[in-house]
């Protein structure tokens, strides 16, 4: 017998499924493309390079049905619990609920940004960026226009208040036009351990454009699958983090293509990993034009029996002459179960560069903690004094005062849960 | 803060720290072997002893430095015995220790620091929290006195401070915090003679009735300015030599060649 045979998952059974039951006029060319190419690997396993720390297979028992539009009722009941709910950042906040842009819960945008609806498609080399592309039920692009300057960081808020498991998939796209400036922030709020969620975001920065976006996964759903496509042209600026402190298994994987000369990419991170979680995150910067400058610093703290996982691949093309790239990734293991594993690499084509890596993987310092406790400051209090540093410098990178601040308050808050559970 | 003249109060003769039959190991090779020393209430008492001799190891067992192991002996601070108490709770019945090498603690404001370790202090004692203002300006005076520049409080702790201002900074934690006992191990290491001074005129300035003071030092120089009551000399792990401060001289001219062959 010579027929390819495909063993499908359960879950990747019913992933077919719920893409073959789409509303036809879903189903654009372009989705059916991705659906093939998710399908081509299907979810992935250890053998998956870019997934051998998580193997996303072994751990989906099943794809969770997709949530359906959301009701009058839960738009009201989203409505009051923003009422009494505390910004993390100032500026124009827009609220999704189960994906979807949701108008009447948000504030109007600034002059100069604009959202329209609308699946932006990416052919990524990721089954899960596919997967995103194929399922969602809606998405959005942000236009920002030519030479606009956006003071305040705008908010998406991915509220998540659903009753029975799901899968929540949502797409957006942020396009900054020539010189247009603004900031972003996604707080996901709200889902439980039955949720199952894929993000996508997909910020394309013209020439000489800047761009910064702050992502935070606070709350706990089971899956988080987040995936951020960015594409640098010529002396665009990008500035990107993300704090992780929730979730059984959380994924941000972020691609990075600069294709204009003199591009610039901060990228950086925060993973609080906790009890049975497991954080994984995964880079892949690619300089594909010369004289670009990167920078990678991503931090991690495991506790108890949980796992991080930092992968970081820096590319440079042959054409990338003159790339300044430096990537670090620290780890603090605070339990002797918690586990972290690290995967730097480089790959260099051009001949004129200058690019390191480095990733180290240690305990509290002994030394530092003795010096504090000598002082009368209590081992429980020194510990997150030096966790409250640790990660602090991560978080400071970010190089904005009004995000740095609440970010380090839910670094802090973190630490505080820390105290009282041992 | 003004120094108390030891010759118009009667010093009472009450042992505030009482180290007894101490030995000591660390990664199994013994370093204090039966070690006896006590320290009275109002005291300055200097340990002198050659390199190797075990001084450095007094002190973190002292402060309660895990990794060390007391295999016998006790220590007592006001007939009390530290050896149970974990560091932190050590320092709250009092006990500092000026670190030879303090360590350096990138991300933690030194001013963070002293706000913490002097809150940690205060709330067993059942006092609130001190408000800013009156924190900042306990800081802004002990400072002054000490020489220390308002701009490296603001630096994180110990990184980038050079070897005096970190002996300078180990002695305004010693002046804000007002331990009973004091334990300075070779606070003059990395001094030049100016900062010495600065550095001596602040411990002399806390020099009271009711303190104690446990000068570790390999030389005599730092005794110029701080002037001991009794001088202990110590040798291969054990005190072996106790008197007035003619004792620092005569190890001065003399070395510590006899006292290490006695203790052999």
């Amino acid at each position: 017998m010579t027929a390819h045979v495909v063993n499908r998952s359960v879950a990747e059974r019913t992933l077919a499924r719920q893409f073959a039951e789409q509303e036809l006029c879903e189903r654009l060319p372009a989705r059916a493309a991705a659906f093939a190419r998710f399908a081509a690997v299907g979810l992935p396993t250890r053998r998956v390079e870019a997934w051998h720390y998580t193997d996303l297979r072994a751990s989906m028992a099943d794809a969770a049905p997709i949530l359906p539009a959301p009701t009058r009722a839960d738009v009201e009941a989203a409505r009051s619990r923003l009422a009494g709910r505390e910004r993390l950042a100032a500026g124009a906040q827009l609220v999704l609920l189960g994906g979807r842009f949701i108008a009447e819960l948000s504030d109007p945008l600034p002059t100069g940004v604009s959202i329209a609806e609308g699946i932006a498609a990416h052919a990524a080399d990721d089954p899960l960026a596919a997967l995103n592309e194929a399922l969602s039920p809606c998405g959005y692009t942000i236009s920002i226009v030519r030479g606009a300057n956006i003071a305040e960081p705008i908010t998406l808020l991915h509220l998540g208040d659903e009753a029975s498991s799901c899968s929540v998939y949502s797409r957006t796209a942020i396009e900054f036009d020539v010189e247009a400036q603004a900031s972003f922030v996604e707080i996901f709020e709200g889902a439980h351990a039955g949720v199952q969620r894929h993000r996508v975001t997909i910020l394309a920065l013209a020439e000489g454009a800047r761009a910064k976006h702050v992502a935070f996964v606070g709350d706990e759903p089971g899956l988080h699958i987040e995936t951020q496509i960015c594409e640098l042209a010529k002396g665009a600026e990008l500035t990107a983090f993300g704090l992780i402190s929730g979730g059984d298994l959380t994924r941000r994987q972020i691609f990075v293509r600069m294709t204009g000369e003199e591009a610039k990419a901060s990228l950086g991170g925060l993973a609080l990993v906790d009890g049975a979680r497991r954080a994984d995150t995964t880079l892949q910067v690619v300089h594909a034009a010369p004289s670009g400058t990167s920078r990678e610093f991503y931090r991690t703290i495991v506790d108890d029996d949980a796992v991080g996982v930092f992968q970081g691949k820096i590319i440079v093309e042959k054409a990338a002459q003159k790339t300044d790239g430096a990537m670090k990734s620290q780890a603090i293991l605070l339990s002797p179960r918690a586990q972290m594993n690290e995967k730097p690499e480089l790959e260099i084509f051009a001949d004129d560069v200058v690019c390191g890596h480095g990733a180290t993987v240690a305990s509290l310092d002994p030394e530092q903690l003795f010096y504090l406790q000598s002082r009368g400051i209590a081992n429980s209090d020194a510990k997150a004094m030096l966790l409250q540093a640790f990660g602090g410098e991560a978080i400071d990178r970010i190089e904005d005062r009004s995000l740095i601040d609440p970010l380090r308050a839910r670094l802090a808050a973190w630490l505080e849960t820390r105290k009282t559970k041992t | 803060m003004t120094a108390i003249s030891m010759g118009r109060t009667r010093p009472e003769k009450r042992r505030m720290l009482e180290i007894k039959n101490l030995s000591v190991s660390i990664e199994d090779k013994l370093i204090l072997d039966n070690l006896s020393l006590s320290v009275n209430a109002g005291e300055v008492a200097a340990v002198m002893g050659p390199n190797g001799s075990g001084k450095s190891t007094l002190a973190y067992v002292l402060a309660g430095k895990p990794a060390y192991k007391v295999i016998s002996g006790d220590i007592l601070l006001d007939g009390e015995s530290l050896l149970e108490l974990e560091p932190n709770k050590r320092a709250l019945k009092g006990l500092f220790l000026a670190f030879q090498y303090p360590i350096e603690i990138p991300g933690v404001a030194a001013m963070t620091f002293l706000k913490a370790a002097l809150n940690a202090q205060r709330r067993p004692r059942g006092e609130s929290d001190l408000t800013t203002p009156d924190f900042m300006r306990r800081v802004r005076e002990a400072a002054q006195e000490l020489k220390i520049d308002q701009e490296m409080l603001r630096r994180p702790l110990n990184v980038g401070f050079s070897g005096g201002e970190k002996k300078r900074f180990e002695v305004l934690q010693m002046a804000l915090l007002t331990p009973r006992v004091s334990v300075l191990d070779e606070t003059d290491s990395g001094l030049d003679i100016d900062a010495l001074r600065v550095v001596a005129e602040g411990v002399n300035a806390l020099r009271s009735p009711k303190r104690a003071f446990v000068v570790i030092t390999h030389y005599q120089r730092l005794l110029d300015h701080i002037k001991p009551d009794v001088v202990h000399v110590m040798a291969r792990g054990r005190i072996v030599a106790s008197g007035g401060p003619e004792l620092a001289l005569e190890l001065e001219r003399n070395g510590y060649r006899d006292y290490a062959e006695e203790a052999a």
